[in-house]
Formats: C-alpha cells, sequence, structure tokens
C-alpha cells in the first residue's frame, strides 16, 4: 500500500468517526426513533402518545385536495388548556412525523408549516397538554405525491 | 453559509403573529438526480425562536417539511420593538440565526 493511500485512509477513518459523534450528539435531543419510524404506531409509541384521546379541540387547518404533495400547508390549533407541543403526521408518508413543535413563555398552542405528503392520507395532530395526550385527523388528497 | 431568513412579525390586539421564510433545499434523501444518483438528505432539524431572550418555540423537523420551510409562531403578551430571534440548525450541523423586530399591524 502506498503512503499517500494510507493517509488518506486513515484521515477518512478518522473523519467518519467525528461525524458519528457530532451526529449522535444532535439525535439525543432530536426524536430520531419517531422520525426514523416507518408507521404512525411507532410515531405515536415515541411521543408516548399511544393511548392519545380524539379530540374536538384541535382543529386542522389543510386543503380538501392537494394538487401538489411538495407543499401542503398545515395549520394546527389548539383549544385545550396548558397545550405544551403539537406533533404533525401525515399517515402514509415513508417517514409519517413530520415535525414536532414545543411552545413555551405565552407562545399561542398554534402550529403553521408546509410539509410534504406522498399520498392521500389522513394528516393526524398530537396535542401534548399537562402530560396527556390528544389526538385529531383530517384527510388530505393528494393529486401529485411530493417524495419524488 | 446559507442565505437569510425572511422574517415578519405583526402585532394583532396582544398577539404577535410571527412568519418566517427559510431558504433551505430540504432534500429527502429519496430524490435522484439527472444521472439517477440519490440525492443525500439536507434538512433543518431544529427551530428555535426566542421573544425577549425567552424560548417560546422549539420545534424538531423532519426531512417532510417543504423545501424552503414557511412557518409561523404566535406569541401572546408582545409588544411593537419586541425582539425576536430566529436560529435553525440542519443535519449537516450547519445553522444560521437572524432577527427581527415585531412591528405594530
Amino acid at each position: 500500500m502506498n503512503p499517500l493511500r494510507r493517509s488518506l485512509l486513515q484521515f477518512a477513518a478518522l473523519a467518519a468517526a467525528g461525524w458519528l459523534k457530532t451526529s449522535q450528539a444532535v439525535a439525543a435531543a432530536w426524536n430520531a426513533a419517531g422520525f426514523e419510524a416507518k408507521a404512525t404506531a411507532e410515531v405515536l409509541k415515541s411521543l408516548g402518545a399511544s393511548g392519545a384521546a380524539e379530540s374536538s379541540d384541535i382543529a386542522i387547518t389543510a386543503p380538501d385536495i392537494a394538487e401538489n404533495g411538495a407543499v401542503v400547508p398545515i395549520e394546527v390549533v389548539s383549544r385545550i388548556p396548558n397545550t405544551q407541543a403539537i406533533s404533525i403526521i401525515a399517515e402514509k408518508n415513508p417517514f409519517p412525523l413530520a415535525a414536532t413543535m414545543q411552545f413555551a413563555n405565552g407562545a399561542e398552542p398554534y402550529a403553521y408549516v408546509r410539509i410534504k405528503m406522498g399520498q392521500t392520507a389522513h394528516v393526524r395532530a398530537i396535542v401534548q397538554a399537562g402530560g396527556k395526550f390528544f389526538t385529531a385527523t383530517r384527510e388530505v388528497k393528494i393529486t401529485i405525491g411530493g417524495c419524488g | 453559509m446559507a442565505e437569510p431568513m425572511k422574517i415578519r412579525a405583526r402585532l394583532k390586539g396582544d398577539i404577535a403573529d410571527i412568519r418566517v421564510l427559510v431558504a433551505h433545499p430540504m432534500e429527502t434523501g429519496q430524490r435522484k438526480n439527472a444521472g439517477g444518483a440519490l440525492v443525500p438528505m439536507h434538512f433543518i432539524k431544529h427551530v428555535l425562536v426566542t421573544h425577549k431572550g425567552n424560548v417560546v418555540y422549539d420545534a424538531q423537523w423532519s426531512q417532510a417539511v417543504s423545501r424552503n420551510p414557511v412557518f409561523a409562531v404566535r406569541v401572546k403578551g408582545a409588544k411593537a420593538g419586541d425582539k425576536v430571534v430566529v436560529t435553525w440548525t440542519d443535519n449537516k450541523d450547519d445553522k444560521r440565526t437572524d432577527e427581527a423586530v415585531i412591528v405594530a399591524a
């Protein structure tokens, strides 16, 4: 093995080790289990929300038919007191959990974000309030998927 | 270095409506380029918004958030002139912080 190649390989190994370390440090705060889960049930488990109760105090605003799945605006408003966090799940996406928003210091329990949806599916909102979980869904029809 | 965010913070009564447009590719890791190779994942994982130095919004995102993300936050008890700071961090540990001042509608 020539010395240049050897030093390049060593450098690559060191770089890979360093990268792994930093990505693990970030993953500690980021809900990796939830974001990498491929089924809605697994996502609920990662959030601790498996037994979430259906609630009519969660309003999801989204288009009934979204022509372009690459940009689907989702707005979630919770009227449940002490709402601490809202998660948005697109049930049939390859990785259903799209986002989790936590609120504090006077932030309204309001979430607005534009997400990608691969196909027609239910969009599920999970609200965490006072240690309990509540949920609501809304169907969004997709004409052209946004995952490609 | 990433492009600056566009932040609009307007007061409606005592609630500030903060809207943010971020310039980011938000690659899912599933898209193929013209040569047929997969484009690696590149997406924002964390978004933090502070109002007068206090964290009001702490979001975790996945690659499912649309390209050039737009999001909104509403803060009660805000006043015109209050400072809002938005920071994002992506999966390549790139980050960007921008700030804005709340204006009366």
